[in-house]
């Protein structure tokens, strides 16, 4: 809609949106990043790349960049061949209960990583995991056969829950290629064997590879896996040396200008990981999209169908069930380290959750926090991506790449952003408070809502807006009675797509915690930090049983939505 | 009642001119379609008159009432003016009773009143019995009828239609083809449709404006005037298949170069053309076909000759030079001229039209 004169003498709708868009994303990304970039690059005022260097090749710093690089690298490799493996699995093979089993490889995503990876610090540290003791005992063994807390450690945490971002992009592209494809080859003469390697593989690999870029993204700036099983051994990446510098010097200046520097190494592979995914899906779009879902040729697995099916299960057991008990028997304990034996259980550690400050306040701040962050983005998130999807004025492309920008963004870097706006230096001081991490959620999920949205406003034909006002609808009145209710749904999916990580967040709000404004991760991370391992695998148990509830009603109830949605869509995609 | 006057609108994207200061007028209670290749620009004339663009220069009229030039603009919904789109633009979550209601609720139309006037367009667009059921309920045509029944039922006195039929199938366009005409009758509005099909614009048309590819208009006349004298070679070539020959005319005779050297045609050229090149067109259909040779014909040998159902296509080849005829099959069969490719017969031109070397018609 072009911005005419006679509507810029009214109170003009699309004036007012503009001005909030660019309001909202310069406050809440802009000068955070903007302030970034200063610290780090500014001394006293004056541009400083030396000192950027000589902190960047201090020995400390230096091998954080390093294990990040590292931890990132591995996490990627295992992650793709296993996601890619299983993908195919699912997807191309005869393998029995083939649903089923795609929902539970799914599943994994459910686990928070942070929480998974104290349940095999429990079960494997080299000191009192349990089942390094049990083959101790077993085996008579002098030294515990698995070292969790190592680097190698973290890698296999990681790719345990990462991998189904792999899986996810693979698994739907070979499901959506063209069967044909794969046919005319084999009617070419070539073997199962050739066409996999020269027909299947080079389609899916655009896919493989942006879910492996999606793996190095998450891992990159990771801070919950590293934290729980590297801190201790001294194994640091970039987020949680940011979070020990700033830790231990109790927020002095000096670590926060190594923390801008090292985010701004994070933000800039951030965006060149995602620039490289962008190009990936572009090229992989045409090649394999077929549009409808086909019937893909199927390997028989003959005799390897049973043991393949095993080993998933047990794979699934492994990741996903071992841990979940481990952690809901380790809430039980009485005291950390004892044997799981009835005698030595109780439910006090469950009932006093709910009694005990710290978890009490922690499950209290987590949720309203979450809910509002959620609502609030979701509402900002719908209105930017208007302006950038439907109105047209001068200079859209800086609102457009503000709109980008918190893609690009880690958790952590969110976190510095936000302490250096909102720490008094524009005369208003949210440190300590709730608001803070509020205000860092707005901006850490700012991206899921504009993408959300920006899918579903996309899909509003600007035809069905002019024929509003053609029928006598004032701008505002088209956007109520029309815009609104058919983006409704992707509004509410933004929603739920912004509480639920929320609710779970770990490496922005362990920056941004005060002493009453603990998260549900946070309180997590700090009992265990401080030793009280069995209060805190309770509080992730109660964590876990909200997550999964959450999780499955919310998926549920967003299927109907989307059902109903699926019919308007019919014939809003008319062609144009 | 109200006439539509664009006068000297400019309007351009970025750096691409679509109208360059066109100027155009469409009297009250006509029906005025604008015919153009698709990416002419003449939605942009449809979107202007609707206020859903600003013109850059020039001024935009509805009756004596200016409604918009470069500093002055009233905004769409205080236009009254009813708008088809292409794609229906039907909202997909309201019902058609709610869809056709919606503008008059906007008016504040009381109740009874509003249901009334909305069985009125409901009727008139024949969706009878479908009021409650949703957008995806309904066909192709239905949505479009909607469409139709929305921008009706505020009584506007302009309706504007932007290919409204170009999403239906043949026989269902035919039909709603029909139904806008008698719609226009019943209603009197001034109706400015908006096309790239030729055959609708011929058929429902009072007056109609012939656009090119740059966003110039060619001709604006009846159908029969552009059909049977159009002002130049553009409007020509899109109203319909045709032969166009390069012609050198000279002593009153005209001759056309072919490879195998100069083939002199049956027929006399305008006066206005003698000593020049230009053009000869004609129609496929006016291309009578004959066995026997006369003093009018042209020999010629039969390329490909396919049965369309009602008519039969030809191509024949006059010494290189490629001639396209049309003939009804039934006058073909009495005629016995569903002849043998290869065969020879002999052409004549019943209506020939004649163009200078700018493409201007020659009298």
């Amino acid at each position: 809609m072009t911005t005419t004169l006679a509507e810029k003498k009214k109170l003009d709708v699309s004036k007012i949106v503009l001005l909030f868009s660019i309001l909202i994303l310069v406050v809440i990304v802009a000068v955070p990043v903007l302030l970034i970039l200063i610290t780090a690059f500014f001394e006293n005022g004056r541009f400083n790349i030396a000192g950027v260097a000589k902190i960047l090749s201090d020995p400390d710093t230096y091998q954080a960049l390093l294990n990040s690089l590292v931890i990132a690298a591995g996490t990627t490799v295992v992650s793709t061949v296993m996601g890619t493996f299983f993908a195919w699995l699912v997807a191309r093979t005869d393998l029995p209960f083939k649903n089923t089993m795609k929902a539970l490889f799914l599943v994994p995503f459910m686990l928070p990583s942070f929480i998974g990876a104290l349940a095999w610090k429990v079960l494997l540290s080299p000191r009192s995991g349990y089942i390094n003791k049990l083959l101790m005992a077993i085996f008579g063994l002098e030294r515990a056969p698995f070292d969790i807390m190592s680097l190698g450690g973290i890698i296999a945490i990681e790719s345990m829950y990462l991998f189904p971002f792999v899986f996810l992009q693979v698994a739907g592209a070979l499901e959506r290629m063209d069967p044909t494809l794969e046919e005319s080859a084999r009617i070419s003469g070539a073997d199962l064997f050739t066409i996999t390697r020269k027909i299947t593989l080079p389609l899916v690999m655009p896919s493989i590879l942006a879910g492996a870029l999606l793996v190095a993204l998450y891992s990159l700036s990771h801070f919950g896996v590293p934290a729980i099983l590297g801190t201790e051994k001294g194994i640091f990446n970039i987020p949680t040396k940011i979070y020990e510098r700033i830790y231990s010097s109790g927020g002095s200046f000096g670590a926060i200008r190594v923390g801008t520097i090292l985010s701004t190494i994070l933000v800039i592979s951030a965006a060149l990981i995602l620039k490289l995914q962008d190009m990936l899906l572009k090229k992989g779009q045409y090649q394999v999209i077929a549009g409808k879902s086909m019937r893909p040729v199927v390997l028989k697995l003959r005799g390897l169908k049973y043991p393949l099916l095993a080993i998933s299960i047990i794979y699934i057991g492994i990741t996903v069930i071992l841990p979940t008990i481990t952690i809901f028997l380790v809430g039980g304990l009485k005291t950390y380290g004892l044997p799981f034996q009835l005698k030595y259980m109780t439910m006090d550690n469950y009932l006093k959750i709910f009694q005990w400050k710290i978890t009490k306040d922690a499950i209290w701040n987590s949720i309203y926090l979450s809910v509002g962050a959620a609502f609030v983005t979701m509402l900002a998130g719908t209105m930017i991506s208007y302006v950038i999807v439907k109105m047209k004025f001068r200079g859209k492309f800086i609102l457009q790449f503000l709109g980008v920008l918190p893609f690009s963004l880690p958790g952590t870097v969110i976190a510095l952003g936000v302490i250096l706006t909102w720490s008094g230096r524009f005369g208003i001081n949210l440190y300590n408070t709730p608001w803070i991490i509020f205000v860092a959620y707005i901006a850490r999920y700012m991206a899921f809502a504009i993408k959300s949205s920006s899918a579903s406003l996309s899909q509003v034909s600007d035809s069905l807006e002019e024929a509003g006002r053609a029928c006598g609808a004032t701008h505002w009145q088209s956007l109520k009675d029309i815009v609104l209710p058919l983006i409704r749904p992707g509004m509410v999916s933004a929603f739920f797509l912004i509480f639920l990580p929320a609710l779970r967040e770990l490496t922005t709000s362990v920056l941004l915690y005060g002493p009453t404004t603990r998260t549900i991760g946070v309180a997590i991370y700090t009992l265990n930090e401080d030793g009280e391992t069995v209060k805190a695998a309770a509080l992730a148990s109660i964590a876990l049983i909200i997550i999964f509830v959450g999780e499955t009603t919310i998926r549920k109830f967003l299927a109907k939505l989307e059902q109903r949605a699926a019919k308007v869509e019919e014939i809003k995609n008319v062609p144009a | 009642m109200a006439d539509l006057t664009l006068h000297e609108v400019t309007k351009a994207f970025g750096s691409h001119v679509v109208l360059d200061r066109l100027s155009l007028e469409i009297r009250s209670g006509e029906c005025f379609t604008i015919i153009g290749p698709s990416g002419c620009g003449k939605t942009i004339i449809l979107r202007l008159i609707a206020g859903f663009e600003a013109p850059d220069k020039g001024e935009v009229r509805i009756g004596t009432k200016k409604v918009a030039d470069a500093g002055f603009f009233i905004p769409p919904e205080d236009r009254h003016i009813g708008v088809v789109f292409q794609d229906y633009a039907v909202w997909p979550h309201k019902t058609v009773f709610g869809n056709i209601a919606y503008p008059l609720e906007l008016a504040g139309v009381p109740k009874s009143e509003l249901n009334s006037r909305v069985r009125e367009a409901i009727a008139l667009v024949n969706l009878k019995g479908l009021e409650q059921r949703f957008p995806y309920q309904l066909s192709g045509g239905q949505q479009q009828r909607v469409a139709l029944a929305r921008a009706l039922v505020m009584k506007p006195e302009i309706l504007l239609l932007d290919e409204p039929l170009t999403n239906l199938d043949a026989n269902l366009r035919e039909e709603m083809r029909f139904e806008i005409k008698e719609i226009q009758k019943a209603t009197g509005a001034t109706i400015l449709y908006v096309t790239h099909d030729q055959e609708v614009a011929m058929a429902i048309s009072d007056r109609l404006a012939v656009m090119d590819g740059s966003g110039r208009i060619h001709q604006i006349g009846t159908p029969e005037e552009v059909y049977t004298k159009p002002a130049d070679d553009f409007v020509f070539k899109f109203l319909g298949i045709s032969n166009m020959i390069p012609v050198q005319v000279s002593s009153g005779k005209s001759a056309v170069n072919t490879a195998a050297g100069p083939v002199s045609l049956p027929l006399i050229p305008p006066s206005s053309l003698e000593g020049q090149q230009g053009w000869l067109g004609f129609r496929p259909m006016d291309v009578q076909i004959s066995r026997q040779d006369s003093s009018n014909t042209l020999q010629v040998h039969a390329v490909r000759v396919t049965l369309l159902g009602p008519i039969v296509d030809y191509l024949f080849d006059c010494r290189g030079l490629q001639i396209r005829a049309q003939m009804l099959t039934e006058d073909a069969l009495d005629q016995d001229l569903i002849i043998e490719e290869g065969s020879e017969v002999f052409i004549a031109v019943a209506a020939p039209q004649w163009f200078n070397q700018k493409g201007e018609a020659c009298a």
